[in-house]
């Protein structure tokens, strides 16, 4: 009884043609509009150096909405993406000024992130029962707490000269960064739409106890996205530290707050479960031009978290809004369940009652 | 049948969603119209812009404040900017925004001593003139720097407060900012310094703390010194902040005149604490004159009178004369003069000013 109620609702509710991305578009415009009004106001905006020059701003911190996107899908949250760039830019700084050649220091990095990323995500499978939020709120001290340990009251730097090139270098007239970062969101996009690994990461998000009864091996999924987010880390802290030209354990504060509101404005549902990565990418750039215009107004930085609040509130409220048909019946039949995996596992009241009882 | 009355419904409610966003655009839209205030069609005027460290901090508002006053009575435009947190990284976004406005030139009150050069070097290249206050920056990335008060002096000073307070000997501590900050490590430096004098011999510095410029922080550092050192006779605060905090901890233990408090503190935070016996006597500049000083750097440097080497003089306005002289760290600074003392006789009439 409940799973025919559940079928026909999720029918009806799956969105057809262009309606399907009605959120990709309102961001869309809102870039287009966010440009439109910059260019009126700043003489200085319209032009295709700032066009391409402008997002070695934020790019940095846009490899880090890529994973998040993936962690968000899953339903959690990590909080340590901020303190694991800290921590790989001081090791990799302190390890090449102890004399590591710096091609070395830098894979040396991404080991390192990646072993943080490895290092969250086992914790998350050993102790279930912790929430990933809590679990990287621990971490996140730890790999500060570590960095700060290591340099003290010192910044460490003096990289060879070519290592700038990678924040500030142009290939012709289009920055590096853009160009890699183009290239990684290729690469997830393909990832989290088109392999089977993506299609259990929409899995877990949408009901992890439906996906353990369904044999998938959910343990292997957090881990594979943890560690993913760990080498973005990775990749971020060697853009910013070339940006940067020296480093010092408190960089990347406040980054995880950065990409997290990236994220959900991209339209990432914080229940798990739904969300496209274009979403995402699209307000990436909305807020780096929108950072970027208001600062040639020179706005104050509050203001701009306070027009990033309101599109943070305006998001969820329409995600909210859309939402609401299937959360109506959902609720009916207790905790929401994916009806597939439902008819997969032959009886959904069974899984019902597991997953009640789980949480 | 059903199902279809609800997939119409479904369909209906969609669109209303639709319909629903595209107002929601629509609105944003006239918000961010209305946020911004039409001042380009205002006539140009020369740019010059101040970078501080981050927003909300009392000193810098005052230090933006100077800046403003000495480049708008001087019939330019001026352009405050402040990160909403204390990186290097967030202040590099706003060199950038600046550089794409074609500003004059840039005064930056560095997050970081090294982070900064490349694109202030980037801001140099575009004949930018680039010069930092109060935290300097490396000098291969500024053409000089605008420095409160002579360092060692500030140091001397301090040292010889904290031997008079304690009666010539016994134990002192320092409560600092972060363990980072360019410009209180200096001066810590420079009281090392001259503790080292033989004079100085039977006063002892037990321990340096780190109150991160953080009330809350700063408030358990103190707690912490206070706990660990009983014997403690003078606490240094050279941080607005950290001065501040060590005044509560030290009123609401009631410690008055068993622990003494001197450094460098804002007249309006510390007043309460000068005048309860607390802190005897403290120091500082006047903020306002900092960034009043850094304006007319600003527009000598732009006009050419100065290019920021030792020995080349400029007047700036209410102030008077000034010289260009070598700084420690190699390149060269302004220096605004020496500290200035506050305690009970002026605190009265200070405290209204900043």
């Amino acid at each position: 009884m409940h799973m025919t109620e559940t079928t026909s609702v999720i029918d009806v509710n799956k969105p057809r043609g262009i309606r399907q991305y009605q959120w990709e578009i309102f961001l869309v415009v809102l870039f287009l509009a966010v440009n439109v009004v910059n260019s009126f106001l700043s003489p200085y905006y319209l032009t295709l150096d700032t066009f391409l020059s402008t997002p070695m701003n934020f790019l940095d911190k846009a490899f880090l909405v890529l994973p998040m996107t993936m962690i968000i899908i899953l339903g959690n949250i990590d909080v340590s993406v901020g303190s694991i760039v800290a921590l790989t830019s001081v090791l990799m700084a302190v390890s090449y000024n102890a004399g590591l050649p710096m091609p070395l220091a830098m894979v040396l990095a991404l080991v390192i992130s990646t072993t943080c990323g490895l290092i969250n995500g086992l914790l998350q499978i050993k102790f279930r029962e912790l929430s990933a939020t809590i679990i990287t709120l621990s971490t996140m001290t730890v790999y500060r707490g570590i960095a700060y340990v290591i340099l003290e009251d010192r910044s460490a730097g003096h990289f060879p000269s070519w290592f700038s090139f990678l924040a500030w270098g142009y290939i012709g007239k289009v920055p590096f960064i853009l160009i890699v970062f183009v290239l990684a969101a290729i690469v997830f996009a393909i990832l989290l739409h088109t392999t089977r690994f993506g299609r259990m990461v929409f899995a877990v998000g949408n009901n992890k106890t439906a996906c353990e009864y369904s044999g998938i091996r959910t343990g292997r999924i957090i881990l594979g996205v943890s560690v993913i987010t760990g080498l973005m880390a990775g990749f971020t802290s060697l853009f910013l530290t070339s940006r940067m030209g020296s480093t010092r354990p408190n960089v990347a504060l406040g980054y995880e707050l950065d990409v997290i509101a990236m994220t959900v404005l991209g339209g990432i549902s914080t229940n798990g479960g739904k969300g496209r990565i274009a979403g995402p990418l699209i307000s990436i750039f909305l807020i780096g031009f929108l950072n970027y215009g208001l600062g040639l107004r020179n706005v104050s930085a509050q203001v701009l978290l306070i027009i990033l609040g309101f599109l943070l509130i305006l998001s969820v409220l329409v995600q909210n809004f859309t939402d609401r048909p299937r959360q109506k019946s959902s609720s009916k039949s207790g905790k929401s369940a994916a009806p597939t995996h439902q008819s997969d596992a032959g009886s959904g009241s069974d899984i019902q009652g597991n997953s009640a009882q789980g949480g | 049948m059903q199902e279809a009355v609800q997939i119409f419904k479904e369909i209906q409610l969609k669109e209303a969603d639709m319909k629903k966003t595209f107002t929601v655009v629509a609105l944003v839209l006239i918000a961010l119209a209305l946020v911004m205030p039409a001042s380009v069609f205002a006539a140009e005027k020369a740019k010059y812009a101040i970078v501080f460290k981050n927003t909300g901090n009392p000193y810098g508002e005052k230090q933006m404040e100077g800046f403003k006053n000495g480049i708008e009575e001087q019939g330019f435009e001026a352009i405050l900017r402040a990160p909403d947190l204390p990186t290097a990284e967030a202040q590099i976004q706003i060199i950038e925004q600046l550089i794409a406005q074609k500003v004059a030139a840039i005064c930056i009150v560095g997050n970081d001593y090294d982070a900064l050069v490349p694109v202030l070097k980037k801001a140099s290249a575009q004949g930018i003139k680039v010069f930092s206050l109060d935290s300097s920056v490396n000098p291969q990335a500024r053409l000089t720097h605008v420095n409160q008060a002579d360092s060692e002096k500030i140091g001397q000073t301090l040292i010889k407060a904290a031997y008079d307070m304690a009666g010539g000997k016994g134990e002192i501590a320092i409560l600092s900012a972060t363990s980072q900050a360019s410009n209180q490590n200096i001066w810590i430096d420079f009281m090392k310094k001259e503790l080292a004098k033989p004079e100085y011999k039977d006063l002892k510095l037990v321990k340096v703390a780190y109150g991160d410029d953080l009330r809350d922080k700063s408030v358990s550092e103190t707690e912490g010194l206070l706990r660990s050192y009983p014997n403690l006779k003078v606490i240094i605060a050279p941080t607005t902040v950290g001065i501040a905090a060590a005044g509560k901890v030290l009123t609401d233990k009631g410690l008055k005149g068993k622990v003494m408090l001197t450094g460098l503190g804002l007249p309006s935070e510390m007043a309460e604490y000068i005048e309860n016996g607390v802190c005897p006597y403290m120091f500082l500049w006047n903020p306002i004159d900092v960034g009043y000083l850094g304006a007319y750097v600003g527009t000598a440097l732009v006009s050419g009178k100065i290019t920021g080497k030792v020995g080349e003089k400029f007047s700036a306005g209410r102030l008077g004369n000034y010289t260009i002289t070598k700084a420690p760290d190699g390149g060269t600074e302004v220096l605004l003069g020496p500290p200035f003392k506050f305690d009970k006789s002026n605190i009265e009439e200070w405290k209204k000013v900043y």
